[in-house]
């Protein structure tokens, strides 16, 4: 499968149903889940060289399913959903790496988790000095430094 | 036609650019070839809001799945460790974490302390100012003293504890064991026209900020204003000799895929434990038929990494999470020989201050601490920003099986046979890293840690690459001398991770510079007769 082979429409139903699965929607964290339409178009956007191998795993996931991954009942979803990450291999790693990573720089996301919404860069962050003093025990140590002669 | 040079080196990472800045001070036409380009660090990660998910592509520490045009593919099919590093000017220290310790004075001499391998030709002590000169070069920072490593004289204070660091010592103390603030190569200060560090956090694939010491913007610019002439884009293919035996010069293909001849008189091979052995195996002709300096049959045998065992775990405290450099602290207390503890030589500890939310997620999410479903939010507010780490550095003694040979199949872009890895861990390997898991989770325990999880080993922690090219004063056991001159070809020497007799149980980069100076002031010392 070529990298720049976009998902069918099928694929993509399949990709929004399973990402539900592993992050839904919480009204707790007031957090939306990752089958979110701006989640899933970062998603469908940014697969590039991930494209065949998520692919792989949507068909293998159909093939699991029988039908559109929606259209199961609870119970059978979840069954479904075991299987996959069991015999998935690296196309089902893959694909929850992809719905991982973009769910996990959305805003929104980051609003909950208190992240700051920008790059490490330029910024950066401050790091406190922290308590020195801890290591005073470790400089009464003799010096041991193993030699040959 | 390409005119002569009077010094070509191969690769413009660590040991190639340390070597260059050396030998310009003698006026020398001096040229090195670079496979890939130079940083541009206005693209590194940290830039962008999708700087984590880089990591998994295009900013992967393995060549095989960043693909780029640059990269060279390994079949390490046959190697529980995968092989990484970074090809462009500054070569792997463009990728890495920074961590700066030694090889110690013991390491020097495995067979007359422990009974096992060879000792080197050369000590610590002859190293030792270049050791010194290559910290003011790199630009070091660390705290000076440290009771089980060799005195070192950082020219920058330490990194802070920060949040992860006094969690670590705390936890260390209570055990009575060693720990000390590592020495580094991130910039505490203004150094050198590099910035401070600002804690981007993301320091392995590449610091935005240049506070990372790499040697495109350490030895480089200083070479080349010193004359040193250095091509980009320009992968080798061989070395050609003449029928004195002697290296006459270089093929290679620049940056248009031209094929083109480059000649010299002194050949400086610097392309690291992988990528020496595979040139001198693919500079094969019918004056060495099996391979370019092989009389020994040594060349890509004895390949050492260093199997990490890394532990992890998570405390209720904050930690820094992405927020501060990866690595902070390191423990020597198993670093020596204690044969009640099953093995022979040791391994040093590296700590890390934690990890960003995606590769949190993503990891955790494989090892299944993280859940799909409704609980997946509160697990992971438990887990990111928490998370501690432990990894033993294990001293891997060299063992001729584990070698370095040329694919039949795999070929890079220019169609030059690829480097194939066939490698195991040995059994005192195995134990020193089940040890260091054992020690770690005692420490992380202390800590107060929970959903302890670990790596044995970390399958991509293929980051040292030596032994492939060892130096020694036998030729029938060794494939440089002790000056890193060939025996077989007198104009040609190696200067990377290739010449190390033994691994050390640290991570090598500063060794690697210290040795490519040493051989830089040894062929200065003897340039009226190099060849004799």
């Amino acid at each position: 499968m070529s990298e720049d082979k976009t998902l069918t429409s099928a694929q993509r139903d399949n990709l929004r149903a399973v990402a539900a699965m592993i992050i839904p929607a919480s009204s707790e964290y007031k957090v939306p889940g990752a089958d979110d339409a701006a989640v899933q178009a970062d998603i469908i956007a940014t697969l590039g060289r991930d494209t065949a191998l998520v692919s792989a795993a949507l068909d293998h996931l159909a093939r699991l399913a029988g039908k559109p991954l929606s259209e199961l009942d609870a119970e059978r979803r979840e069954v479904v959903a075991k299987e996959f990450r069991a015999s998935g291999g690296a196309p089902a790693a893959t694909l929850t790496r992809v719905v991982l990573q973009c769910y996990y720089r959305d805003d929104r996301v980051l609003r909950s988790l208190g992240l700051e919404l920008r790059p490490p860069f330029p910024q950066g962050y401050v790091l406190e000095q922290g308590d020195w003093s801890l290591l005073d025990l470790v400089k009464k140590r003799a010096p041991t430094l193993r030699r040959a002669d | 036609m390409n005119e002569p040079v009077d010094v070509l080196i191969i690769g413009a990472g660590a040991s190639g650019a340390a070597v260059a800045w050396s030998l310009a001070d003698t006026k020398m036409h001096i040229l090195c070839l670079e496979q890939g380009d130079w940083m541009n660090s206005s693209k590194y990660p940290s830039t962008g809001r999708d700087w984590e998910a880089k990591f998994y592509g295009d900013w992967s520490t393995s060549p095989n799945i960043r693909g780029r045009p640059e990269d060279y593919p390994i079949n390490d099919d046959n190697s529980p460790i995968k092989v990484v590093n970074f090809n462009g000017v500054g070569g792997s220290t463009v990728m890495y974490t920074a961590h700066w310790p030694r090889l110690h004075p013991s390491d020097f001499k495995v067979k007359t302390l422990d009974g096992v391998a060879d000792d080197w030709p050369v000590d610590y002590d002859a190293l030792t100012p270049f050791f010194e000169e290559n910290d003011r070069m790199m630009g070091v920072s660390g705290l000076s003293g440290d009771p089980l490593s060799p005195l070192t004289h950082p020219p920058m204070p330490p990194q802070p504890l920060g949040l992860s660091g006094p969690l670590i010592g705390k936890a260390m103390n209570k055990l009575g064991w060693h720990w000390w603030p590592s020495d580094t190569t991130v910039a505490t200060m203004d150094y050198e026209g590099r910035g401070r560090c600002i804690n981007l956090g993301h320091c392995t694939p590449a610091c935005a900020q240049g506070a990372k010491a790499s040697t495109d913007i350490t030895y480089w610019p200083h070479a080349i204003r010193a004359g040193v002439e250095l091509k980009t884009h320009c992968r080798v293919r061989e070395i050609t000799t003449n029928e004195d035996g002697m290296a006459t010069g270089v093929i290679y293909y620049d940056k248009d895929g031209v094929e083109q001849f480059q000649g010299a008189e002194v050949v400086i091979i610097a392309c690291n434990g992988v990528g020496t052995p595979r040139l001198l195996l693919n500079s094969a002709s019918g004056r060495f038929p099996n391979g370019l300096a092989n009389s020994s049959g040594l060349v890509g045998r004895n390949l050492m990494f260093h199997p990490y065992a890394q532990i992890y775990g998570f405390v209720k405290e904050p930690t820094d999470s992405n927020r501060a450099p990866p690595t902070c602290l390191w423990s020597k207390e198993f670093y020596d020989t204690d044969l009640s503890r099953g093995f022979v030589r040791g391994y040093g500890i590296q700590f890390g201050r934690g990890a960003g939310p995606v590769f949190e997620a993503v990891a955790s999410e494989q090892k299944g601490i993280l859940p799909w479903g409704a609980d997946h939010h509160r697990v992971f507010r438990k887990l990111n920003g928490h998370r501690l780490a432990v990894s033993a550095i294990c001293e891997d003694l060299p063992e001729e099986h584990n070698r370095v040979t040329l694919d039949p199949v795999r070929k890079d872009s220019h169609g030059i046979p690829a480097p194939k890895i066939d490698y195991t861990i040995s059994e005192n390997s195995r134990k020193m890293m089940n040890h260091g898991l054992a020690r770690g989770r005692e420490i992380l325990e202390t800590a107060g840690a929970t959903d302890i999880c670990s790596n044995n080993p970390i399958p991509w922690g293929g980051w040292h690459l030596l032994g492939t090219a060892r130096m020694g004063t036998d030729p029938e056991r060794s494939v440089v001398n002790e000056w890193g001159r060939s025996h077989d070809v007198k104009n040609l020497f190696i200067v990377d991770g290739s010449v190390f007799v033994t691994s050390g149980g640290v991570n090598p980069t500063s060794t690697i510079q210290a040795i490519a100076l040493y051989i830089a002031d040894q062929m200065k010392q003897r340039l009226a007769n190099l060849f004799d």
